[in-house]
């Protein structure tokens, strides 16, 4: 409970952040002073060359008003002019919104203030909603947000497209994304009957390599991606080789090993705070897209690329545990290891293989789930859940069945913010595990015998 | 020299504080699942949580007295309980161990959420519920107490006493019931759930009544937590909590009726003494700030949970006073 107050802190817009990206990639804890130094040399140079942020971003701890301008659709909306005034008309300040839609005005002191938003400098698919000005109040020492609404035509007649199929296409890729993480979660469980609570950390890991040297090092993304899943396989058999062989060789028991892997969770997962801190970042690229109509539903292109990479990825994995040598031992290791063993099947030799794929997969998956949300310490920990949900969904230890059921979970959650809001999507999910478990507990391609 | 006597102080202010009795009363109710019935609840928290709103959402939201709180979220804990039980508890531990960690993140994310915030008031949480448990303090509790080297407010010591008493009563409980005939039973489930069958006991009962019997300890943890706290925020009940109370669990011992009471002081004080070393370190500049600032300290102390917790699992499961004999569980 110790770290909710810095969870809470972390996940908070920091400021300053006006700074492109390259200015958010300076932000690991050990290095604070040179992080200061480096950031108010960006910012001078920024504040100078774009003129884009106000004069005094020193006193960036005094009042100030901020906001973000975007939409679904739309992405991040850019070059937008913001005006701010007293009360009694005297301009405080006129800004644009950056490229990433933010935009933020330091104020001289706590009171009223007017917010003018020009709305001609919207692009034309986004429309104001409400009143071209607003007054806020501002209290002593606050960082006011202010928003406007705006609407890009998703809700309602506007831009022709169905809310229902919008989030189907939604779900789809949602689902995907779990599905090449839950593959790896079902086929480590079905060769080895371990319940691998720690897999949410090898996408973690994924994404955050991932950001690392696309980010850090300047590296394109989909090379810096291949290289993630290098490293997320390595991690995979690392975890294979360092824990889980000896662990089995002194006959650790199922339950032992399954509070063993939370542990593990536990461990990785606050190291991975400490290393790259509680704040969520964005990659380097393919950020501030705009949504192509297609009709019925719009789509980002990175959206369109991650449905397609995961489609393509699982096809992959579907052709080689059909065809290759190793994905049918892989088959016959999960289906029963004695009779693999006996047929001359090296079986730790499959498990191997097994968690290097899982661990690729996992990178992948956090990769493109860094790309819709953000990098974020504890991204891995949440999709956990409802990795756990598909494959329970599809029966524990079937590969088929994790896809099934992961891509039901994804399709499921985004259509329940059709009914439900949006912040408690991730309930309906589970929500629904619970439901599958009361109707057919061992999954829709399971069978009874592997529930016990 | 003084520094460390101080530490020592704080961790041991720690050891026996509210948090301690949070711990307990989270491991009690584990050792009830875990360490006695061989039910895998990683969602412990959830019940805690429900505990603590409880009181917060009854006694500021409806305006009821203190005591119906307490007994609303003893109830919302039944409730709970039955919800994670009625479908897994037929299946294989590992299902009601997803289903309970699911529970545990869905619960707080419902309660922080906006939909939430008329009852929960979301992300701010609740506050000033507790002044009718604070107002029964035998002693001024405005009074400061210093006791050998650590300060103590007046309401902070009424709530860690009651907060022992409850620790010694569900600790007497659980002493009871596994030398009763149903204490064996549960025992006999966890080594063997077909045999126990065979002999025409109603496996599935038991367990449910297991799973109910814990969960109202955890309710009555996250309510001691709360109280003490002045306050209830979901995220306070972050879920690496349960895997805190597991490890305090496996620490002291599990299957033995202390074994959590006496793993949760080890536990506060080792995190504590951990914690008030390392920042005393950093700002002696004896480890550099480049390796570790006093912000990640708190991190650290999860890493070295969860890294606690797999060694004592691979090379002493039964922990400082268990047996290995009752802790050689398999998954069935």
């Amino acid at each position: 409970m110790t770290h909710a107050g810095d969870r809470v802190r972390g996940r908070g817009r920091r400021s300053g952040s006006s700074v492109p990206t390259t200015g958010s990639s300076h932000r690991s804890r050990p290095e604070v002073r040179r992080r200061v130094l480096l950031r108010l040399l960006l910012v001078s140079v920024f504040a100078t060359g774009l003129a884009m942020l106000v004069p005094g971003i020193a006193g960036a701890q005094g009042e100030q008003l901020r906001g973000t301008l975007q939409t679904s659709r739309s992405g991040p909306i850019e070059g937008v002019e913001i005006t701010v005034s007293t009360e009694s008309g005297e301009e405080v300040d006129t800004v644009q919104t950056d490229d990433e839609g933010r935009w933020e005005v330091d104020l001289p002191g706590p009171g009223v203030y007017e917010v003018t938003i020009n709305a001609d400098d919207l692009p034309d698919s986004v429309e104001l909603t409400g009143e071209e000005s607003r007054t806020v109040t501002v209290d002593p020492g606050r960082r006011q947000p202010v928003n406007f609404p705006l609407d890009d035509g998703s809700r309602g007649a506007g831009g022709g497209t169905i809310p229902a199929v919008q989030l189907l296409v939604d779900g789809l890729r949602f689902g995907l994304l779990i599905a090449i993480t839950a593959v790896g979660l079902s086929l480590i469980f079905g060769t080895t009957g371990l319940t691998n609570f720690a897999h949410g950390e090898l996408v973690t890991i994924g994404a955050v390599v991932a950001w690392y040297i696309n980010v850090r090092g300047g590296v394109p993304l989909i090379p810096a991606t291949l290289i993630a899943m290098v490293v997320g396989a390595g991690v995979g058999a690392l975890n294979e080789l360092g824990l889980w062989r000896p662990l089995r060789r002194r006959g650790t028991g199922l339950v032992a090993a399954l509070v063993v892997s939370i542990g593990l969770s536990l461990a990785l997962r606050y190291l991975i705070q400490i290393v790259y801190g509680g704040f969520s970042n964005p990659y380097g690229q393919y950020q501030a897209q705009r949504a192509v109509n297609y009709g019925l539903f719009t789509l980002t292109n990175r959206s369109l690329a991650s449905i397609v990479i995961s489609l393509a990825v699982l096809l992959l994995v579907a052709v080689m545990l059909q065809r290759t040598r190793i994905g049918k031992a892989m088959r016959a290791v999960a289906d029963n290891r004695d009779l693999a063993a006996s047929s001359g099947i090296n079986v730790n030799q499959v498990i191997l293989v097994v968690w290097m794929m899982g661990g690729a997969l996992a990178a992948l998956g956090g990769v493109l789930l860094g790309l819709s949300d953000q990098v974020q310490w504890d991204m891995g920990f949440r999709l956990l859940l409802l990795m756990f949900a598909g494959v329970t969904l599809g029966g524990l230890g079937t590969a088929y069945g994790a896809l099934v059921g992961s891509i039901i979970v994804g399709v499921f959650v985004q259509m329940s913010t059709l009914v439900i809001p949006s912040d408690v999507k991730y309930v309906a999910g589970l929500l629904l595990l619970i439901v599958i478990l009361v109707i057919r507990p061992q999954g829709i391609l399971g069978s009874r015998a592997r529930i016990g | 020299m003084g520094d460390l006597v101080n530490a020592i102080a704080i961790a041991g202010k720690s050891a026996v504080g509210f948090q301690a009795i949070f711990f307990a009363l989270l491991a009690i109710g584990l050792n009830m699942h875990f360490g006695y019935t061989g039910l895998l609840n990683f969602g412990q928290i959830a019940f805690a949580m429900l505990g603590g709103f409880g009181i917060a959402v009854s006694v500021t939201n409806w305006g009821l007295p203190f005591w119906v709180g307490v007994l609303i979220g003893i109830l919302a804990a039944v409730v709970l309980a039955l919800l994670l039980g009625l479908p897994t508890l037929r299946l294989r531990a590992d299902y009601l161990a997803i289903v309970t960690i699911a529970m545990a993140e869905g619960l707080r994310l419902l309660f922080r959420s906006v939909s939430a915030t008329p009852i929960t008031n979301g992300t701010q949480g609740i506050s000033a519920f507790n002044g009718d448990f604070v107002a029964l303090a035998p002693w001024a509790t405005t009074q400061r107490f210093r006791i050998l080297g650590t300060t103590w407010g007046g309401g902070e010591l009424w709530v860690t006493l009651v907060g022992w008493l409850l620790v010694a009563l569900f600790s007497l409980l659980t002493w009871l019931l596994v030398r009763s005939p149903w204490g064996r039973v549960v025992k006999a489930i966890r080594e063997d759930e077909d045999a126990v069958r065979a002999l025409g006991k109603n496996v599935y009962a038991y367990k449910m009544q297991a799973l109910v019997l814990g969960g109202i300890i955890g309710a009555f943890g996250g309510m001691v937590y709360a109280v003490a706290t002045g306050s209830a925020n979901p995220d306070q009940y972050q879920n690496a909590n349960t895997f805190l109370a597991y490890a305090a669990l496996i620490l002291g011992g599990a299957a033995r009726v202390l074994g959590p009471v006496v793993g949760s002081i080890i536990l506060l004080f080792i995190l504590q003494f951990a914690d008030t070393g390392l920042r005393l370190l950093i700002n002696n500049g004896v480890i550099p700030e480049d390796l570790l600032s006093a912000t990640d300290v708190a991190q650290l102390r999860f890493v070295l949970v969860g890294i606690g917790l797999i060694l004592l699992l691979v090379f002493r499961p039964q922990g400082i006073f268990g047996d290995r004999r009752e802790v050689m569980l398999d998954a069935r």
